[in-house]
């Protein structure tokens, strides 16, 4: 092999010893005795791969594929051209087109799969405020859909009112139940903070589960309304008739228009006073606070703004399953809306867009391997944190202005 | 006639938990000079200008500022009244631009205007800053960073700038032009300043009065001129 090399293959050597440590006694022992067969074919696998990854690493390295790198960043660097010279917001409607056509051209499933999509766009976008901009690790956003979808649900179940009513209710109860976990909390900082919103989701979903007379507890809440809309018929001159959007093209359609929403109002509250301001708090708490910013009433708004988009999306997803039980609320759903947040890229709005893409869409394209789902996702974090730690898409500089760009 | 102190400690006592650091400190500033604190490490210089701030809180004596007490207010709420501090290692916010940095010194203001007005000020004052204007806090050098930090500082046009350590970490070149900043501000705004030091060398040059602390007492109290001359602070803080 070539000079410089045997570092890489000693560590390979060991890597794979050590995999095969792990992975024997997952594999080897069963109820039926001690085994070797089948994890030594698994672990060859591996290392056959491993040795292909190894060896085309230290090809690259001794510049052999020049051949083919050189005209690959080449023609990459031709690419990042033109995307440069088209402007920002020429690729933005090319996107938002693309959105509002794909429902016409795609099957129910994808359809769903894009709804969900769109709805963790808005819930990342949300925690996205708490987390990428005022810099506040919390861990129970999930209880904000929570409070949203069920308020919807006991509204539209109990009252008859409409979706539309209900959404900014629900965001108004989400912002008042942020505030009401915010208040006590948010005189804790970083992993402290951490633990104790981990402890009010689980809080939130408890209740969703005991609070049998108001929410049914763990049988959900059934029979919730789907959007409806005043749409002009003409059956019989020209009428106002009140038709539910139970179909998945309508359902797209507003989530859509709520998702587009949040992108607008996140981008707004990251390019103004109270975005810098969060920031700054972000970077110095002390320093932000001996600058004059007040810290606790920010954070605070933070929280809530968070809670906000938590709560619109929770209401849409209540009127698109018409059905809620406290399980849609797990650490789990925390879990992943962070991952999201971190994946894409902290405080940047396609990141957050990005992660929720691949964290949603992506496991649904590999059906086949949900078995391996996890793994995948571990791995994928693994290798995230070491090419490309601050995300698919970090944030350039947020609060960047116009003048600034280019 | 008898001038009131812009800022005055009265028998102030504050500590962390029950370690207490400041013994009765009683200290004045008055309107337009500048007053240096000296002192070793760990005298409570530094524990001084934040229990000023009320991030320390003092568990005695009053805090008077402009004749009011001022002890338990919120220190969100100083910069708007006129006092703020220049913390120690400066703490800008790296990730922000220059600009923005600036720009959050004068977070409270509503007046716009005069805001920019204050931005150009800062400038024409710290010319390096305009030409980093759009670079982030962070890649600035050390004496970039303080200059910084002293600027956030200005936009808050405050009464009585309180700065703490400003040649922390900076090439005795770089102390100079940073003190040499620091009277002009004294000069052409008549803000008063409230100087901790080390470097006594610096700090009793450009001050009017002095103040020696020695763990958490004031040991000493006199015009600078004093100060220089005796030789108990020649010996001590002055190196000889």
């Amino acid at each position: 092999m070539t000079r410089g090399s045997s570092k890489a293959w000693i560590a390979l050597g060991v890597g794979l010893v050590w995999f095969y440590l792990i992975l024997w006694p997952l594999m080897g022992i069963t109820p039926e005795g001690l085994r070797f067969i089948p994890s030594l074919v698994v672990w060859l696998k591996v290392a056959a791969a491993a040795f292909v990854l190894v060896s085309l690493h230290q090809l690259r390295t001794a510049g052999a594929l020049e051949f083919i790198g050189k005209p690959t960043t080449a023609a990459w660097t031709e690419i990042r051209k033109i995307y440069k010279k088209v402007p920002v917001r020429v690729w933005i409607s090319v996107v938002f087109f693309l959105a509002l056509v794909f429902p016409l051209t795609t099957g129910r499933y994808e359809k769903d799969v894009a709804i969900n999509v769109m709805i963790y766009i808005c819930l990342g976008l949300g925690l996205n405020i708490v987390i990428g901009l005022a810099g506040l690790l919390d861990l129970g956003y999930i209880a904000f859909y929570g409070v949203g979808a069920y308020t919807y649900a006991l509204l539209s179940v109990h009252f008859q009112l409409s979706f539309w009513l209900c959404l900014p209710v629900a965001a108004l109860f989400a912002a008042v139940s942020g505030c009401i976990i915010g208040y006590p909390t948010l005189r804790m900082r970083g992993d402290y903070l951490a633990i104790v919103t981990l402890g009010f989701g689980e809080i939130v979903r408890l209740i969703l589960n005991n609070w049998m007379s108001l929410t049914n507890g763990p049988n959900g809440i059934l029979g919730i309304q789907p959007p409806g809309l005043y749409w002009p018929g003409f059956s019989g001159g020209l009428t106002l008739e009140y038709i539910w959007l139970k179909k998945l093209n309508y359902l797209y359609y507003v989530i859509l228009a709520l998702a587009v929403f949040t992108i607008i109002a996140v981008h707004r509250l990251n390019y103004s006073r109270i975005g810098r301001a969060w920031e700054a708090i972000r970077e110095d708490e002390t320093a932000a606070e001996l600058m004059g910013v007040n810290t606790f009433t920010l954070k605070l708004l933070a929280y809530a703004m968070g809670a906000v988009f938590g709560g619109l999306a929770g209401a849409f997803f209540a009127a698109r399953m018409r059905f809620v039980s406290p399980e849609s609320f797990t650490f789990l759903e925390s879990a992943m809306v962070l991952s999201m947040v971190i994946l894409g890229g902290m405080g940047s709005i396609p990141g957050v867009i990005l992660g929720a893409l691949a964290l949603i869409a992506l496991p649904e394209a590999f059906r086949g391997f949900e078995l391996y789902r996890m793994l995948a996702f571990g791995g994928a974090m693994v290798l995230m944190m070491i090419f490309r730690p601050s995300g698919f898409w970090p944030a350039k500089r947020m609060g960047q202005r116009s003048e600034e760009r280019g | 006639m008898t001038v009131e102190p812009v800022l005055e400690l009265k028998n102030v006592s504050a500590g962390y938990g029950r370690i207490q650091v400041l013994r009765d400190i009683s200290l004045k500033a008055f309107p337009g000079e500048i007053v240096c604190m000296i002192g070793a490490n760990g005298a409570g210089k530094s524990t001084t200008l934040m229990t000023i701030c009320n991030v320390v809180k003092a568990d005695r004596g009053d805090i008077l500022y402009r004749g009011n007490r001022i002890n338990g207010i919120k220190f969100s709420k100083l910069p708007p009244m006129g006092l703020c501090q220049v913390p120690e290692g400066r703490r800008i916010f790296p990730r922000l631009t220059v600009r923005e940095n600036l720009e959050l010194g004068a977070f409270f203001r509503k007046d716009s205007a005069r805001v920019q007005e204050d931005l150009d000020m800062v400038f024409d004052f710290f010319p390096i800053l305009r030409e980093r204007a759009n670079q982030k806090g962070g890649t600035l050098s050390g004496g970039e960073q303080q200059m910084l930090a002293i600027g956030r500082a200005l936009m808050s046009r405050p009464r009585v700038l309180l700065l703490d350590e400003p040649s922390l970490g900076l090439a005795p070149l770089l102390v100079g032009q940073i003190f040499n900043k620091i009277t002009e501000i004294n000069r052409q705004e008549g803000t008063t300043i409230l100087l901790v030091e080390q470097n006594a060398n610096v700090a009793l040059k450009v001050s009017r009065r002095g103040y020696v602390l020695e763990t958490g007492n004031v040991v000493m109290e006199d015009n600078v001129k004093n100060l220089l001359q005796n030789p108990d602070i020649r010996k001590a803080y002055l190196g000889e």
